[in-house]
């Protein structure tokens, strides 16, 4: 039981749902774009995944376990400029989870630019790795804050391919601010598979622009253990950066 | 040895408007920024751009030098998105052709090899081919007959890369843990012109780093600038770290017309001394 002083926050139950996210993923990359990512990875590693690979943000693979907010202390066990990164990613070995500006029912996703690619309303960073990513290995999405102009019908550009396109992805999970979603619904529809402790399912469809799959009575996302807490909080995220990604309980 | 020395602005009279130029570095990490100034400071207009972009296609957008940008992405790292960059395309004054990161890498190293192109999956299935119509795909005549973009080969007409160290010769050096694109951006260019940190005679190269930090070699190279803190305000490692307070300077004044001519004025206005002196004084 977690006592009164442990209230576990909505930062935490969504680190640990990244974190289940390279579950029995095996001696791969994983790369995290966003804070709470970055402790899901860590987190990942110090616990069930073990064998998991991780950067310092620059070239060097590092071993342990460090703060999201310091830099890596090593031990360095690993040279990976950004060559050779891409011939990872194209060899399958990695399960990077990114942001996606738009994401749509069937996982296609867009951080290129809002509008008409053309002439766009709103130029973004651009498509990056992910159209190559998304072909070549398992890519999950993080989104910070669940609103209907993330989850949209059609997204603007296709950056991160979907399962509708005609060529086979795999895409786990989508963890957001409120749930934990999948494609697992017909045709690789996206489905909610968990709603956040304090969240309601109404909260979460009311936020998605399209019809989510819904088997039924949908669980509750899982809490930390113990273990996971303790890690979160004296180790991997002594500061809190979590809770500016994440506010609240 | 030939020798090659010579300054930013010597670099910028070799290139000549509606050139392809291909810029090393990556984001806001080494970028050859002195030489990207000496081209603020000239009269070339109408260029095509290839670039893992930073502020290097930010002051270039700014400027209005760029008729065309190929790139994967442009961002400031610390600063997810770039200012003018960004203005630059919601403004419809520059062309672009976006592609993944790997096929841009696919499309130096081609025309490094001089192949017609290089196959990959990147981009299937994705809007690159949407957006780029005139992206072709390849089927492989062996048994697995799968289908593959085929990234065209992208020559250039000069590459500016930023490193460590060279010789006058033109071998350049990288210290830091990364050397990016830098040698295809090199080997894909008719005409490439480095700027260093620092000049050292030949035999100090081996000195300064293992012969594996030896990755530019003078075969690729047509002019050496010696230009320290040449590529401020972006990282070049072990030399310093990126200039985070002047890079959030630049991206407020570049938010607002009025601050922006104040920037100019203050840091871009005059030679790369001025700059240099602007930015420590």
């Amino acid at each position: 039981m977690i006592s009164g002083d442990r209230v576990i926050s909505r930062a935490e139950v969504c680190a640990v749902a990244c974190a289940d996210a390279w579950r029995g993923d095996g001696e791969i990359l994983a790369s995290a774009f966003g804070t709470i990512p970055a402790i899901g990875a860590r987190l990942a590693r110090a616990t069930f995944a073990p064998d998991l690979m991780l950067t310092d943000g620059e070239a060097l693979l590092v071993s342990g376990t460090w703060p999201v907010d310091e830099p890596a202390p090593g031990p360095v066990e690993g040279w990976l400029p950004f060559r050779a990164i891409f011939d990872l990613v194209w060899a399958g070995r990695r399960h990077a989870m990114m942001i996606p500006s738009q994401i749509d029912r069937f996982g296609n996703m867009n951080i290129s630019a809002i509008g008409p690619f053309e002439h766009p309303d709103r130029q973004l960073i651009g498509m990056r790795g992910a159209p190559g990513n998304t072909v070549c290995h398992p890519v999950s999405y993080w989104v910070p804050r669940h609103l209907p102009r993330v989850f949209v019908p059609r997204v603007d550009v296709i950056c991160g391919v979907g399962y509708d396109r005609g060529i086979p992805v795999d895409l786990p999970r989508v963890v957001t601010n409120l749930a934990v979603l999948d494609f697992g619904g017909p045709s690789h529809a996206m489905r909610l598979v968990s709603v956040h402790p304090g969240v309601t399912v109404d909260e979460v469809t009311e936020n998605t622009s399209f019809d989510l799959v819904i088997d039924g009575a949908v669980p509750q996302t899982r809490r930390p253990t113990d273990d996971e807490l303790a890690l979160i909080r004296e180790v991997i995220d002594p500061r809190r950066t979590r809770d500016r990604e994440v506010p609240g309980s | 040895m030939t020798d090659k020395r010579m300054t930013a602005d010597e670099v910028a009279g070799e290139l000549r408007s509606g050139m392809t130029i291909g810029i090393g570095g990556w984001g806001s990490r080494r970028k050859p920024m002195a030489l990207v100034r000496a081209i603020l400071r000239s009269g070339l207009t109408d260029l095509t751009v290839v670039s893992y972009g930073g502020p290097d296609v930010g002051l270039l957008c700014a400027a209005g030098k760029i008729s065309r940008l190929i790139y994967g992405f442009v961002s400031l790292d610390s600063i997810p998105l770039e200012p003018h960059f960004q203005a630059a395309r919601q403004a419809g004054t520059i062309e672009a052709t976006e592609y993944d990161e790997g096929m841009l890498q696919w499309a130096l190293y081609a025309a490094a090899l001089g192949l017609p192109f290089l196959p990959t999956r990147a981009g299937l299935g994705s809007d690159v081919l949407r957006v780029n119509p005139e992206l072709r795909t390849v089927r492989s005549p062996y048994p697995d007959d799968t289908e593959l973009l085929a990234v065209p080969a992208l020559p250039l007409d000069a590459a500016l890369i930023h490193l460590n160290r060279a010789d006058a010769a033109g071998t350049a050096q990288v210290l830091g843990p990364d050397l990016y694109f830098d040698d295809l951006y090199a080997a894909a260019a008719a005409s490439t012109y480095v700027s260093c940190e620092r000049l050292v005679p030949t035999g100090a190269l081996i000195t300064d780093g293992g012969f594996s930090s030896l990755r530019i070699n003078r075969w690729m190279t047509a002019g050496v600038v010696t230009a320290q803190n040449g590529a401020h305000f972006t990282s070049c490692a072990p030399d310093y770290d990126r200039d985070e307070a002047f890079q959030r300077k630049y991206v407020a004044a570049a938010k607002d017309p009025l601050a922006w001519r104040e920037f100019e004025d203050t840091y871009l206005s005059g030679s790369e001394a001025d700059y240099q002196a602007a930015v420590t004084g």
